[in-house]
This record gives C-alpha cells, structure tokens and sequence, in this order.
C-alpha cells in the first residue's frame, strides 16, 4: 500500500510517500524562512502556493511512482495557521478528486507522534511533543493520546524564538541544527529567573518577560540565555517526570522540532537514567514537520477506514490532539 | 545532623520526593525529602528545593491554625529541602473503601469534605486531592495529607479544580461507588462552606468538566 502525505501547517510544505513495510520512499521539502521576524502566515500561504507543484513532483519522482499508483492521499488539516494549511488542504483535494484517490484527513499533533514511535521503536511511551506551536506531555489511553500536562500560555519553541528575536540574535533561528538560545547560552551563568510548574502544566510568557527584562537591566547576554534556557527546559523535564510517575511508564518519547536540541535531550537523558526509564528520541530530520509523517499516520488511518469526503474535508486550526480516536 | 532522628522505611519514593517513617524525639515521624534533581542546575535545584519545602512547611502550620486536620510539623531543613512530620496512623480511603460499610464509607468521605472545605474557606487549594490523600484513623477522623502541591489562592476556579480532580479520582479508582461517594463527599463539604458558596464553587466544577480535555461526552467542534 502507499500513500501521500501532504504537510502545511506552519512553515514547511512538505509532500511524502510511504509504503506500509514500513518504508519511506519520498521526502520533499519546501521551508519558509522568513527574512526578519517570525512566520508571516500569508508570506508563508504564498511562498508554499509557489513551491507545492515543484515539490510534489519531486516527491513522485524520487518515489519512481505516478499518481495513479498511489492508494490515498492525506493530508494534515490541523492544528496550524490558516492560511498554511489551506494550501496543503487545496492540493490534497484536487489531487483526491482529480484522480478519484480516498483522501485521508491527518492531525498534524498525532503524525509527530506516530513517525517518532515507528521510527524509535516506542511501544507504550510518555510522549513529549515539544516544537512552535505545542508544547503536551500525553500518553495512549482508552484509544486517544490524552494530555497529562501542558503549557498554560506559549510553547517552548516560540518561547525560544521569541526570545532569541527579542535578544537580537535571530533569525535565522537554527544553524547547523542548533537553537540560537542555546548557541548564546554557552559560558554563561545561572541568575535567577521565574520557575513556573503548575501541577502537570508548564508556563513560558512569565519566563519570556523576566528573561527580556533582565537583559534590558544590564545582565549579560550569555547569563540571560543560559538561565531561560535552564529553567525552561527543566520545568519540562519535571513535568515530563511527574507523567511517569503518576502513569507509570516506562518510556518516554520526544517528539516535535525542540527534541532536535541537544541540550534538551541531555537533561532528559538525566532525568531517565535516575528514573531507570528508556529514552527515545525521534531523529532530528523527522522531528520537525515533515510529508513522512503524514504519509505514515494516514497509512495507519487509511487500514482502519478512515477518510473523507474532499468537499468535506475543512482545515482545523485548532483541532485538539486528545479529539482524534487511534484505532491501533 | 542538628536533631535526634531514625529512618526505618521508605515508603514512597515520588517524582519529586522520597516519604519515608521513622521516629523523631520519640514521635512516630514521617520524613519527606525533596529530591535533586540531576537535569537541573545545582543553583536552580537549590531554590526550587528551598521555596517549595517552605511553602509547604508553611501551609501546614497555617492549616493547623485553622483546625484542618493535617500533619503536624515537627522538624523544617529547607536547605536538605526535609520536612519531619506527625505520622497520622491509620489507613488511607484508597485502600479501605471496598471493606467499609456503606454507611462507614459515606461518613469518612463527608468528614474529608469537611476538611477540604475547612481549607477552601481560607482560601488553600489541596492540589492533589485524592482517595490516596484521604487517611481515616481509628478514631474515625480523616486527615488530609502531602500539601506538596497546596497553595493560596484567589480565583474560585483553582478551588473548583481541587474538585474536579477528585471527581476523576473516583470514576477511575472507585467507579462503582463515585456517584454515593460524590454525595457524602459534599454534604459534608456544603455543610462548612453553606449552600452558596458551594453553588458557585460546583457550577465552577461543572464548567471546567465541559471546558476539559479529559470528558468523554464533550462535543467536539464541528
């Protein structure tokens, strides 16, 4: 069987084909980088309109498949910015309708998870989706991944990039694989900033306006993005830890573009040894948003007979990990 | 070590502390330790550790003060984050409820309604109320227990919350008998609180259940 993911939520179009062996056979990728500032969801809408056909046809052609061999077509109708996932959502139905292909309708929360549990070989874990725009401790439960814990106000990757804006040391956000945030917080030194673990739930806008604050005082750089980094990441990790030891699990899984830092993955790692739970962590070229993934989980939804009408196949900006049912 | 102590058992060891019993100046003690953390930085390990051990330290004797039954404090080190407390004897509701009586269950859930209540009116939210925080004595007292995650409040939603959390403590651990032990629960509750107060507080309860992640009949968004 195979099938078409189709990505565009935030800033990356993305088109993947998998077969159910599993195996990946085309992962093309079109990124939107915005030149100041954070993701203009219109420059974004646009730039991928420009780069959906190009990439499309990169993606069957590195696949050596057409169309017409395809099973289903999914596609990632939320949660994400409007503009970006009526893109993806366009492409998905005409290409459904067009060539009388099952479209398959794909959260983009579950994808993420989904590709990191097949890729590291998860089985039950406690699931840690961290990136821009979420920032959820969730575990399968009575056949949805409920939420255990998350952030009150924003999430952990667009406390970072924010921050890292505001400090005037970005974009570009991430070079070589690291987070400015991190970059800059090397040799610097604790001061004290405000930790915030409410129950299950984490919080960064406080964090954020500490942080900025201090600098503006006349803390050193260095100092400011090294204490943010420490107590961001570790209010995380605690939260994640409360998970397991309320759950009982015995695995964690990072899942989302911020599982792509190494810092991150170090205090995990941690905070798994002392817990004699097993750690894993999704590779950073999946981590962050990908055609793969949605290709995958619409696999998975697609053998369970999940479709839908492409005339009635709206986008969900805020379509709710814990809504969507998992059948396997 | 500055006090005269003895560790026998550990009981539990959490994610954020380790409980364990023993004997302090000859009281039959509780120990709570507060863990380091080996992801955090000993700076920030250090304060985090601190300001919850006080707090919680904290709480407990204002609570005392306003004649809820909790633990009484024996012994503060926020620097080794430890607190020595009163050993409550007696066993937790968690583990009794299926040999009680009808009758015996209504009234320790009305008497830990009673005490929750007693808290809610000065303004402390438990934090963490389950069965397995519900410790019923000989006597036939229930004393509330870990205020790790207790705290002065001032919106009426963080105390509803308290409720709601031991509402789905009870469909998942005692299902058979939520919705009587609901009920003995509140009379007990509502009769510290009144009517009014706890009208507001419920129909509080009732919103987050709607607004919630967790409710199986919640409509979804179409």
């Amino acid at each position: 069987m195979l099938v078409l993911g189709i990505e565009s939520t935030a800033h990356t179009f993305g088109v993947g084909v998998v077969s159910d062996e599993p195996r990946i056979l085309a992962d093309a990728r079109y990124s939107y980088t915005p030149k100041v500032g954070g993701i203009h969801p219109r420059e974004a809408a646009d730039s991928f309109i420009s780069n959906a056909p190009r990439v499309l046809s990169e993606a069957l052609k590195s696949a050596g498949i057409s169309m017409e061999s395809v099973d289903a077509v999914a596609v990632a109708l939320g949660p994400g910015l409007g503009p970006c996932l009526r893109v993806g959502a366009t492409v998905a139905r005409a290409l459904a309708a067009y060539y009388g292909k099952p479209l398959v309708p794909v959260n983009h929360a579950v994808a993420h998870i989904e590709v990191g549990k097949v890729l590291t070989g998860a089985r039950d874990p406690l699931v840690v989706y961290i990136s821009g725009g979420n920032t959820v401790i969730a575990a399968l439960y009575g056949g949805r991944y409920r939420v255990f814990g998350e952030t009150l106000d924003i999430a952990l990757g667009n406390f970072m990039d924010t921050l890292a804006r505001e400090l005037g040391i970005a974009p570009p956000y991430v070079v070589e694989g690291v987070h400015a945030l991190d970059r800059c917080a090397e040799g610097g030194k604790y001061i004290e900033m405000p930790y915030v673990v409410k129950g299950q739930d984490t919080s960064y806008s406080g964090l954020l306006t500490a942080a900025l604050r201090a600098y503006r005082d006349g803390a050193k750089l260095e100092d400011v993005c090294f204490s943010a980094r420490e107590v961001a990441y570790s209010s995380l990790v605690e939260v994640a830890e409360r998970g397991l030891s309320q759950l009982g699990k015995e695995e964690v899984l990072l899942v989302g573009g911020v599982a792509a830092s190494r810092y991150l993955v170090e205090k995990f790692e941690a905070m798994a040894r002392h817990r004699g739970v097993k750690l894993y962590v999704t590779p950073p070229k999946y981590a962050v948003d990908n055609g793969v993934m949605i290709a995958w989980t619409g696999l998975l939804l697609y053998k369970h007979g999940v479709t839908v009408e492409p005339e009635k196949a709206y986008i969900k900006q805020r379509w709710r990990l814990d809504s969507v049912d998992i059948y396997w | 070590m500055t006090y005269t102590g003895r560790v026998f058992r550990v009981i539990y060891v959490g994610a954020e502390a380790l409980v364990a019993e023993g004997e302090f100046l000859g009281y039959e003690a509780v120990f709570k330790l507060r863990l380091r953390k080996p992801y955090r930085v000993p700076e920030l390990d250090r304060e985090i550790i601190r300001r919850r051990t006080l707090a919680e330290a904290r709480l407990l004797l204002a609570l005392r003060e306003l004649g809820v039954k909790v633990p009484a404090v024996l012994y503060v080190d926020p620097v080794e984050g430890l607190i020595v407390m009163e050993r409550v004897r007696g066993r937790t509701i968690l583990s009794v409820a299926g040999s009680l009586s009808r009758g015996e269950l209504c009234s320790a859930m009305s008497k830990a309604g009673s005490e929750l209540a007693k808290m809610h009116r000065s303004g402390i939210a438990h934090g963490d109320v389950t069965t397995a925080n519900m410790v019923l004595t000989e006597s036939g007292d229930v004393y509330l227990v870990d205020l790790g995650l207790a705290k002065h409040v001032e919106d009426v939603e963080d105390l509803a919350v308290d409720l709601h959390l031991l509402i789905r403590v009870l469909e998942s651990s005692h299902y058979s008998a939520k919705d009587e032990m609901f009920k003995c629960f509140l009379s007990g509750y509502r009769e510290i609180l009144g009517e009014e107060i706890a009208r507001t507080i419920l129909e509080k309860v009732r919103e987050i259940r709607l607004r919630g992640r967790y409710v199986e009949e919640r409509r979804v968004r179409k």
